[in-house]
């Protein structure tokens, strides 16, 4: 019987909420790594009892935790993860040039074929891979190369948040750092190039300049790669040529200010934000909890509120705390700051907490399981 | 027999209870210590000094003997109290709240 397993990553720990297809009754499993920062948690497309995480903790640092059984049981792998070469310097917050250091890992995205290769966003914003199923990490420096001594931290630390693994395109990569922008590479990550034209940010000197654009999170459909959507620091946008351009589609948003974006797994053009009132204020507009959906790939939006917080709620979605299933009909789930991780089984219709009092949610992934 | 306490994240990492005892040949100092600690349970680089620095974590600390020895050279002979076994080389994190 097919069945979700949602892999949630806290402050706190990581916690993995399974159901049947139904999804209406939850058991919830951890914490794993209690008490350790656990930025994210993601399964392998091409096994989905593999499992990798990243647990860090200002004391101890970063590790990488394995599973080889769906999150039941997990190994710590290797957390050695070192800039190729002499790794120069990017921007400090003063404009200074500041050396590149290694902080921790945000996002992990397994191979699209291979359980063994994994690819890891780290900050300082670096790209990394092990082909080893997590024991070895070696750079893919291209990327720096591409303009990184121009690169500048944001408030939140100079991170590598996104990886999209195009489907179609063997060796095509997308990539987004805060604040640097969208990269993208078309030989596996030896090259790259930054894709951020069409944006446009009023917070640095040259609004619409190759690289500095906050960019908070990408989101793509398999079935069409060429198509992104994007949450920047302020304003959602949209490519149709693999991000050789964008154009707003933020449209009647109550805000374009947010973090996480995220398609339906059946409708590629059916997205869905969670718009927050500002960057100086991290909650939703109004103290309403809303996801907002369009159904046209943008500029026309409808609010999603049954079974949300209407009212005095001052929570956030971060930029890796919301993703889908591939049931049907699609399921879409989000965590919050305030420890609750929110369930809709109709695509957005309704909402229903699967949990309220966990720590504070830094990510929120989905396997459907067969 | 040097005697290593760590604290209980590294305690849960390394899957083990109580102290560590561990057989450090020549010069009984923080860097053989760690050395010892790190070759039988190998999880544990990376979590209490650089891997490639060989530094100390900013936030962790090394006690014995009722003595801070955070800031002392990696390659300082440890008291012999440490070297016989009579008392712990004890490793923690720093305190934080807030």
């Amino acid at each position: 019987m097919s069945g979700v397993r949602i892999l949630v990553g806290t402050r706190k720990g990581a916690f993995v909420l399974t159901s049947d297809a139904k999804r209406g009754r939850w058991e919830v499993a951890g914490p794993h790594f209690a008490g350790w920062e656990v930025f994210h948690v993601k399964g392998s497309p091409s096994d989905p009892n593999r499992l990798y995480a990243s647990q860090s903790s200002s004391w101890f640092g970063q590790l990488i935790q394995r599973s080889s059984d769906g999150g039941k049981t997990w190994e710590p792998v290797g957390n050695q993860f070192v800039y190729d070469g002499v790794p120069g310097t990017h921007l400090w917050y003063d404009g200074t040039p500041h050396p590149w250091e290694f902080a921790r890992v945000w996002h992990l995205e397994p191979s699209l074929t291979d359980p063994d290769t994994v690819y890891a966003g780290v900050e300082d914003a670096a790209l990394f891979r092990s082909s080893d199923g997590g024991w070895t990490w070696q750079e893919l420096p291209g990327l720096r190369a591409c303009s990184g001594s121009a690169w500048q931290p944001g408030a939140g630390g100079m991170c590598l948040h996104t990886i999209l693994l195009d489907p179609a395109h063997p060796g095509r990569i997308f990539i987004a750092i805060s604040s640097a922008g969208a990269f993208r590479s078309d030989d596996a990550g030896k090259t790259w190039r930054p894709i951020n034209r069409g944006l446009r940010s009023e917070q640095i000197p040259n609004p619409t300049a190759e690289v500095g654009h906050c960019v908070h999170r990408i989101a793509m459909h398999p079935s069409r790669p060429n198509v992104l959507f994007m949450q920047k620091h302020w304003d959602v946008m949209r490519s149709d040529d693999a991000g050789e351009s964008w154009r707003e589609v933020s449209g009647n948003l109550p805000s374009d200010f947010g973090f996480p974006i995220e398609v339906h797994a059946h409708e590629p053009d059916t997205i869905y934000v969670v718009p927050i009132k500002s960057d100086s204020e991290h909650y939703p507009p109004d103290g309403k909890l809303r996801v907002y959906r369009s159904r046209t790939g943008g500029n026309e939006w409808e609010a999603l509120t049954k079974g949300l917080p209407q009212s005095d709620c001052y929570v956030n979605v971060l930029r890796d705390a919301m993703a889908v299933d591939a049931l049907d009909p699609c399921g879409v789930y989000f965590g919050t700051s305030g420890g609750q991780v929110y369930a809709s089984a109709d695509a957005g219709d309704c909402w229903a907490p699967i949990v309220r009092d966990l720590p504070p949610v830094l990510s929120v992934e989905v396997q459907t399981l067969a | 027999m040097i005697r290593v306490a760590l604290p209980e994240h590294l305690r849960t990492l390394a899957r083990i209870t109580g102290e560590v005892q561990l057989d450090v040949r020549g010069d009984v100092t923080q860097r053989s210590v760690l050395d010892a600690l790190e070759a039988r349970h190998p999880m544990l680089r990376g979590t209490i000094r650089d891997q490639v620095t060989l530094r100390r974590r900013a936030y962790v600390r090394f006690f014995a003997c009722e003595q801070d020895l955070s800031n002392e050279l990696p390659d300082a002979t440890l008291p012999d109290a440490v070297a016989i076994g009579a008392e712990p080389f004890r490793i923690l994190g720093a305190m934080a709240g807030g």
